[in-house]
């Protein structure tokens, strides 16, 4: 008797709580769950932006916060930086700044140099980190994930399902394509 | 359904089987026993290899998990043909905070009577046990090969053990 393998799927639907680009409306929907000092989620990053770009509105995406912090040092840091920023509307921008500057975690003049650029306080930004406004966000957030069958990061939810596959271009816009016909 | 040996699912052992004792090391001069965890659940979490090449693999998702392990008194061991050694090293250099045991000599030999062992190339099988306050298997699953099964399996059947009747939270 065998039985046949079946993906999981997210256990807290994309909802209102969650930070997504991308129409309400769209056909698909990718969900990441990632980390922000993990160098694979890093190398993913221009990836779901080239699929933003050839999606356009097609494509909802979200992205949810799993800090492996026991590998990842500066891992809870970023994503509660990210959080925080996004208590001034700027989660996206602070988001992508946080993905293309792997390399400057733990500079603590790196927020300061990005603040007129960002057009954030980021003396707001860093109290809202110091007193860990958004840890149980987070915990939300990582917890949502290991119900679902995240067990690594990155770790993408297509319309629901985790995919399984190489989180590549070509796979995944293939995976996203066929969701869209389903 | 193929009989090259490789599809084990049936092998590992059961809900309802008796969970083998054992007495591994976890450190050079550290003994570890199934039976030392008698009256609290054990999560037994059997695996290739230490090393594996990829940033947040199956033991360090259970040390991240470990707070919401806690929360049923359960205690979680990791084990590997692996030698104690880079066992000490790799728990160092992950920071999991839960023992890793070596099944190094006789080689394999807790793997095997778990069913969890892949002969062929010499390495448990990724294949998780739940074993219950009295020391029955309450759960079990195998995974296949390169998946990381991840940690809600292990927290459903730490849930549906508190649900057994009689049993009282104890954390």
């Amino acid at each position: 008797m065998t039985e046949r393998y079946q993906a999981p799927r997210l256990t807290l639907p994309v909802g209102e709580r969650d930070h997504a680009e991308g129409p309400p409306g769209a056909r698909v929907v990718l969900v990441e769950y990632g980390d922000y000092q993990c160098p694979y989620c890093g190398a993913a990053y221009p990836i779901v932006k080239r699929i933003q770009k050839a999606l356009g509105p097609r494509l909802r995406f979200v992205f949810r916060n799993f800090p492996i912090t026991n590998a990842h040092p500066q891992a809870q840091w970023a994503a509660e930086t990210a959080e925080a920023a996004a208590a001034q509307g700027k989660f996206w921008e602070v988001h992508d700044l946080l993905y293309e500057n792997q390399s400057s975690f733990g500079d603590p003049a790196f927020f300061t140099r990005q603040e007129r650029k960002l057009k954030l306080s980021v003396e707001r930004l860093e109290q809202g980190v110091a007193q860990h406004l958004y840890l149980d966000r987070i915990q939300e957030d990582f917890m949502s994930g290991v119900r679902s069958g995240v067990n690594g990061t990155p770790t993408f939810f297509i319309n629901g399902v985790r995919y399984d596959g190489y989180p590549d271009y070509a796979p995944l816009i293939a995976a996203l394509d066929e969701a869209e016909k389903a | 359904m193929t009989t090259d040996g490789r599809h084990k699912a049936s092998s590992i052992l059961r809900p309802g089987s008796k969970a083998p004792d054992f007495t591994l090391k976890s450190t050079p001069d550290q003994n570890v026993s199934l039976g030392d965890f008698r009256g609290r659940p054990v999560v037994l979490a059997f695996y290739p290899a230490d090393w594996s090449p990829v940033c947040s693999d199956q033991m360090g998702l259970y040390a991240q998990v470990m707070p919401e392990f806690k929360k049923f008194n359960a205690e979680v061991l990791g084990i590997s043909v692996d030698g104690i050694w880079t066992h000490l090293a790799f728990a160092k250099d992950r920071r999991l905070n839960f023992p890793l045991l070596s099944d190094f000599e006789p080689k394999g030999a807790v793997s095997r009577a778990y069913g969890a062992y892949e002969a062929q190339v010499g390495e448990s099988a990724r294949a998780l046990f739940v074993v219950d306050p009295k020391g029955d298997i309450a759960w079990s699953m195998l995974s296949p090969d390169g998946v990381n099964p991840g940690a809600d399996g292990i927290l459903s059947a730490l849930e549906a053990l508190e649900r057994t009747p009689g049993r009282k939270r104890s954390a």
